[in-house]
């Protein structure tokens, strides 16, 4: 089996963002960046999967300007084989990302695509849906556990009311969630290792795929603030301003 | 031409987020038609005609909608999306999972979790977990649009009178097989739609002064919500995390126990009407965004906390 995992740089959830002032988009200048968490989770299970036995190969996969590479490189040292990185500058939306996966999946021929569930810089949520709709492939979205069995994958999803579990078809697009894994981190050797393995580039407008943007992002602001609450001496009064001025008990 | 709405509900019920994304949908067009699909949904067909903002429903009935896969809807709702401008859904997990599917097909470029609708192609959808709003416009002749329930009002339920259409469904690619559904059973508010949210966090030092929490939550019949470090050092269970990757709640009151504020918490919380704090550090970032702050030791405050509430003896349900 082959694995195919999709990896996005974004910035790193710990880093508090700020909307640039002339409300063109937020800073990225000199900002820590990081590998979508969720794909590190997506990472994590392919990893998983191939030292079960389960799987051959694992390719990393992203799609963004030069230094995207840095996701598939850090995919390369947990455990990924090969990467592949898809050159393209400037805001891509999900529909134009799940084109370029298309091409690759169509080139690689994987029998799984896992990726994050959702990228934490544009919270959109589309790209695993749209790739597998694009491939008339099903899909598993918010995965919280995988098993791989005969030409199935049966797959344990978080939804709203709990947990579902579902059936799909091999090949298949699966999405992951937190709970999925626990990241491992990569070792200094694997580091040093993963320098050497092989990372193909491809211009994306050499792949034919129309990624001009549908949707003008007309502005960013940063969202209306919380006026300044007051401190509560003690637990009398929270009651009292809790029933009286705020009149939520 | 007209928007037409996915209905999220179980077969009997509609589900509470389409009432919300019912809401957005007539501020891009009045002119609202909702999809029925399910198995033996009739039901739901009946209680939709009665919101007085539908004008017509589509009612779909087959075996092979009755778990909502998205390889079999999507096929359907594609096929019917001919005569609508806009194909609208609940930003919930029923809606994040289909709606990209269809708009894929619909060579359509999605716009996912509005907040606000400022015109039939113009929306605001948070980015950056909240921490920036996006003003975005929609170029695409169909538009694919979900919509963050918590910030819309629930549409009224009782008085109109739109008229049901039964349709035909659409073949299954049967590539997808649903196996079974647990849901978290509770006697308590559901965390997403609770009026009230009493979430502990790393404070707490264990699972078991949860309850704590949780004699305060009987009390006001509200929601446990926890922050991630409480999730991680295994206090309580994942399905109450709120925050960028758990939950976004919007209650009217949110109490915040041993909780520091990470950004990743406040992007699942800040947007609720009242938020108290509780918490002894002084400086903690989660002060900034409470509208009461309690400085104390949580030990100390919540059952005094309790007792006050005792003391009130009228709390509403």
């Amino acid at each position: 089996m082959k694995i195919l995992v999709a990896v996005k740089r974004v910035i790193d959830y710990n880093v508090q963002v700020r909307v640039k002032e002339d409300g063109t988009g937020v800073v990225t200048d000199n900002v820590k960046m990081s590998t979508n968490p969720p794909d590190d989770n997506a990472v994590e299970e392919a990893v998983k999967i191939k030292e079960s036995g389960k799987a051959k190969e694992i390719v990393a996969v992203t799609v963004g300007e030069e230094k995207a590479q840095e996701t598939v490189r850090k995919a390369l040292a947990v455990g990924a084989d090969r990467g592949v990185h898809i050159k393209v500058d400037g805001i891509i939306e999900p529909l134009a990302v799940s084109k370029i996966l298309q091409k690759i999946v169509e080139k690689e021929k994987p029998d799984l695509v896992f990726m994050g569930k959702q990228a934490i810089d544009d919270d959109c949520n589309q790209t695993g849906q749209m790739l597998s709709a694009l491939m008339n492939w099903p899909q598993a979205t918010f995965a919280s556990k995988i098993e791989i069995k005969e030409n199935k994958l049966e797959v344990i999803r978080e939804v709203d009311e709990g947990l579902e579990t579902i059936e799909v078809n091999i090949p298949a697009v699966v999405t992951c969630d937190l709970r999925l894994n626990e990241p491992r981190y990569a070792s200094l050797p694997n580091i040093m290792k993963a320098k050497k393995k092989p990372i193909e580039q491809i211009n994306a407008s050499d792949l034919g795929v129309d990624t001009k943007q549908r949707i003008e992002q007309i502005k960013v602001e940063e969202p209306p603030k919380r006026k300044a609450g007051i401190k509560v001496a003690n637990v009398a009064e929270l009651v009292q301003k809790l029933k009286n001025e705020a009149k939520v008990i | 031409m007209s928007v037409l709405l996915i209905a999220e509900h179980n077969n009997k019920e509609i589900r509470p987020f389409t009432l919300n994304a019912i809401t957005a949908a007539i501020q891009i067009d009045p002119d609202l038609h909702v999809l029925i699909a399910g198995n033996s949904c009739g039901d739901v067909a009946k209680a939709v005609s009665a919101i007085p903002s539908v004008k017509k429903i589509l009612h779909v009935d087959a075996a092979h909608y009755e778990n909502f896969l998205p390889e079999n809807f999507a096929p359907l709702v594609v096929r019917i999306s001919e005569n609508y401008s806009h194909i609208i859904s609940s930003a919930n997990t029923f809606g994040k999972n289909l709606m990209p599917r269809v708009a894929a097909l619909l060579d359509t470029s999605q716009v996912s979790d509005i907040i606000k609708v400022v015109s039939p192609d113009t929306f605001i959808r948070p980015i950056y977990a909240g921490n920036a709003f996006a003003t975005v416009k929609s170029n695409d002749a169909k538009k694919c649009v979900t919509i963050r329930p918590t910030s819309f009002e629930p549409a009224a339920t009782s008085g109109g009178s739109a008229t049901v259409e039964k349709i035909d469904g659409a073949e299954a690619p049967n590539i997808s097989k649903f196996i079974k559904r647990e849901e978290v059973k509770s006697d308590r508010p559901e965390l997403g739609t609770a009026r009230i949210v009493i979430s502990g966090g790393r404070g707490m030092q264990s699972g078991d002064n949860f309850k704590l929490i949780t004699a305060i939550a009987d009390k006001l019949n509200a929601a446990i919500g926890a922050s991630r470090a409480a999730v991680d050092a295994g206090y309580i269970t994942n399905d109450h995390q709120v925050g960028q990757t758990g939950k976004v709640v919007v209650p009217d009151l949110y109490i915040a126990v041993g909780i520091s504020g990470a950004i990743q918490h406040l992007a699942g919380m800040k947007e609720s009407k009242v938020i108290v704090a509780i918490n002894k550090d002084g400086e903690a970032p989660i002060f900034s965004v409470a509208d009461y702050g309690l400085e104390a030791d949580l030990f100390e405050a919540l059952p005094q906390f309790l007792e006050e509430l005792n003391k009130l003896n009228t709390i509403q349900k």
